[in-house]
């Protein structure tokens, strides 16, 4: 993948970007002053990070293996976290989690560091979940991934016909109407209804989206709610509804000892294959201290409670995480192989096409 | 010379702490708002776009008028509840238990407000207590879709304002001189008619300023429609919300933000000759 850094000139910049750029550094001037009292020290470990991440139980063994105390911000979606830097000062962050199809959007503004491919077991990943398009810039790695999972068919087996679960056309058929939550997030849903009509998620252009926003809405039509994260597993989970498009694993997993009933599918015309990456920041004070963490979260132990953190679960990115034998099976462990086989890559758009994505699924959210 | 100096100062120094807040978090951030919005997303020129994309995309314009439907059916029903509540409280309860009464009226504020949407939400849902109550009592065979709805945003934040402009009304009526209603009894008005033409109009100013609180409120609300909606229908700050989080695009944002705080000025004006603060 080429990159091509944008370098701007200060002799040629519009007065409206200097007065932009005058009034964002008075903002992170002061906002640095109110954060002042709770910044890290330089010998912490600053992380941005998603919820899983958040977990005691992942953070604790590292921080007393090392004396040190890592202090974590969360943050959801790619562009709230690189607005997050952006307000920041050179050296606040030393690791960053983020959708591995981002990494090169984190290169491009020259924010990370390369990671030492020989000091990372790399060996030991999925050779499906590398996911070197993103990962590898111009020949240098620049993130690890770290957990994935399936943007999928979430189900309560009790009250579907796991066989319809095979195949997506039972999303937008009669059967199941009114008793289905879609996730709210266009990319992976829409990833999903291209997968419905045949297409390929890696090959999507702007020609699709009209018969990508129709699949949508055929979706929307038999849906009871679209849903973030809590509210698309609460739903799944108290019978609002019985199945979830775009879930998987991360929301059947970690309710199994509640709810067994719970399950996912990989139907016969695929399913999006998310992951999320470790990244090290350029600018970090720290960075055999960011590097000691990635190795940490790497190894077999860091991944299994990684996977089976309290926010969400998740497939290990390491086929050796040391998972006990009932985390595999809930997991579906042994079935991987299968699984990504027939999986598709997450939707990676371009920014235009990513924002007329955005816009169908907009329409779509506003359909009666 | 001094003192006349010194007498001038004392007011701007009075001010100053309230006018250097005001600058710091208002002033300056609305003004980065504004310049954000005509900034391109991708290149960072001066452009309109960001506007235009508002008048030209009918998802977008729909999320205003959505935003302006559910406002005003919830500023409606929050004052046609609360007025009476109200009443109620300033003329029916004895004095004594008045301030008692007012605690338990407003109880629910001392909750966390998402904890007390994401309640509505298990209350309104299918097996939630109304559906129950529904089906079990035969006048539904189905559980009704209540969850998820846009009754479910409404109720949810009339459940909210509805306290908030019980406040507001209470002390209104509170502040309402005993004198005028004994003097419309010496003119014959009966209760009826004292209260359509006496104790209403003069209420009025504390009816207006609730509800353009509960409109100013309401219309830039996200956590209500985003919980208890299903995401059914997009209102603004969803819109907005949804610019930010993986496309980071502020820009877009700031303008769907400028445009939504214009509508709030608009409401403002409309309603300004009631919120004076002046009292005679």
């Amino acid at each position: 993948m080429s990159v091509n850094p944008k370098t701007p000139n200060p002799a040629v910049r519009n007065p409206l970007s200097v007065l932009k750029s005058h009034l964002q550094g008075a903002c992170a001037a002061a906002a640095l002053l109110l954060a002042a009292g709770s910044l890290a020290q330089a010998q912490d470990l600053n992380a941005l990070i998603w919820c899983d991440h958040a977990d005691p139980a992942l953070l604790q063994p590292f921080e007393e293996a090392n004396g040190v105390k890592v202090n974590v911000k969360e943050f959801e979606g790619t562009g709230a976290g690189l607005a997050i830097v952006e307000q920041s000062q050179p050296g606040d962050w030393d690791v960053m989690v983020i959708d591995s199809i981002d990494i090169p959007r984190g290169v491009e503004k020259g924010l990370f560091e390369p990671l030492p491919e020989d000091k990372l077991p790399l060996a030991d990943l999925f050779p499906q979940v590398k996911m070197d398009s993103s990962t590898v810039v111009d020949g240098k790695r620049y993130g690890i991934t770290e957990k994935f999972g399936y943007n999928t068919i979430g189900y309560n087996k009790t009250k579907v016909d796991p066989a319809d679960m095979q195949s997506l056309a039972a999303l937008t058929g009669d059967k199941y109407k009114g008793k289905i939550a879609i996730y709210d997030y266009y990319l992976p849903v829409i990833g999903m209804a291209a997968l419905a009509i045949g297409k390929k998620t890696a090959e999507l252009t702007e020609a699709d989206l009209p018969a990508i926003k129709e699949e949508l809405l055929k979706m929307k039509a038999n849906a009871k709610l679209v849903g973030e994260v809590t509210a698309s597993q609460t739903a799944l989970a108290t019978g609002e509804v019985d199945i979830l498009v775009g879930g998987g694993e991360w929301v059947t997993a970690g309710l199994a000892k509640e709810n067994p009933a719970l399950d996912f599918s990989i139907p016969k015309e695929g399913a999006v294959l998310w992951s999320q990456s470790l990244a090290m920041f350029k600018d970090s004070k720290n960075k055999e201290l960011a590097l000691k963490f990635i190795q940490y979260i790497m190894s077999p132990e860091g991944q299994a409670r990684l996977a089976t953190s309290s926010c969400y679960w998740g497939m290990p990115a390491s086929s050796k995480a040391a998972l006990s034998d009932e985390q595999k099976n809930i997991l579906r462990f042994d079935e991987q192989p299968e699984f990504l086989a027939r999986a598709q890559s997450y939707p990676a758009p371009n920014a235009d096409l990513d924002k007329k994505m955005q816009d169908v699924w907009t329409e779509m959210l506003q359909a009666q | 010379m001094n003192a006349v100096n010194s007498g001038r100062a004392l007011p701007w120094a009075l001010v100053a702490p309230a006018l250097g807040w005001t600058l710091l978090f208002f002033v300056l951030p609305f003004v980065a708002m504004a310049v954000s919005s005509l900034t391109a997303h991708e290149g960072g020129g001066f452009t309109l776009s960001n506007y235009s994309q508002f008048f030209a995309n009918p998802s977008y314009w729909q999320a205003m008028v959505n935003s302006l439907q559910v406002t005003a059916i919830v500023t409606v029903i929050s004052v046609l509840l609360a007025y009476p509540f109200a009443w109620i409280l300033a003329e029916q309860v004895p004095e004594r238990w008045q301030r008692l009464a007012l605690m338990l009226a407003v109880l629910p504020f001392w909750t966390s407000y998402v904890v007390r949407s994401y309640s509505w939400l298990l209350v309104l849902a299918q097996n939630g207590v109304v559906n129950r109550a529904l089906t079990g009592s035969g006048l539904f065979g189905e559980p009704l879709q209540l969850a998820n709805t846009r009754l479910a945003t409404v109720t949810g934040f009339v459940h909210f304002f509805v306290m908030l402009l019980t406040l507001t009304i209470f002390a209104n009526l509170k502040q309402l001189s005993p004198s005028y209603r004994k003097a419309a009894a010496d003119l014959g008005a009966g209760s009826l008619r004292t209260f359509l033409h006496v104790v209403l109009p003069l209420t009025l100013p504390g009816i207006m300023v609730g509800a353009f609180l509960t409109f100013v409120l309401c219309i830039g609300d996200y956590i209500t429609p985003q919980i208890l909606g299903g995401n059914n229908e997009l209102l603004m700050p969803q819109l907005v919300m949804m610019q930010i989080g993986r496309r980071g695009d502020f820009p877009l944002a700031s303008a769907l933000s400028i445009i939504l705080m214009a509508v709030v000025t608009v409401a403002y004006l409309a309603c300004s000759r009631w919120l004076k603060i002046e009292r005679a």
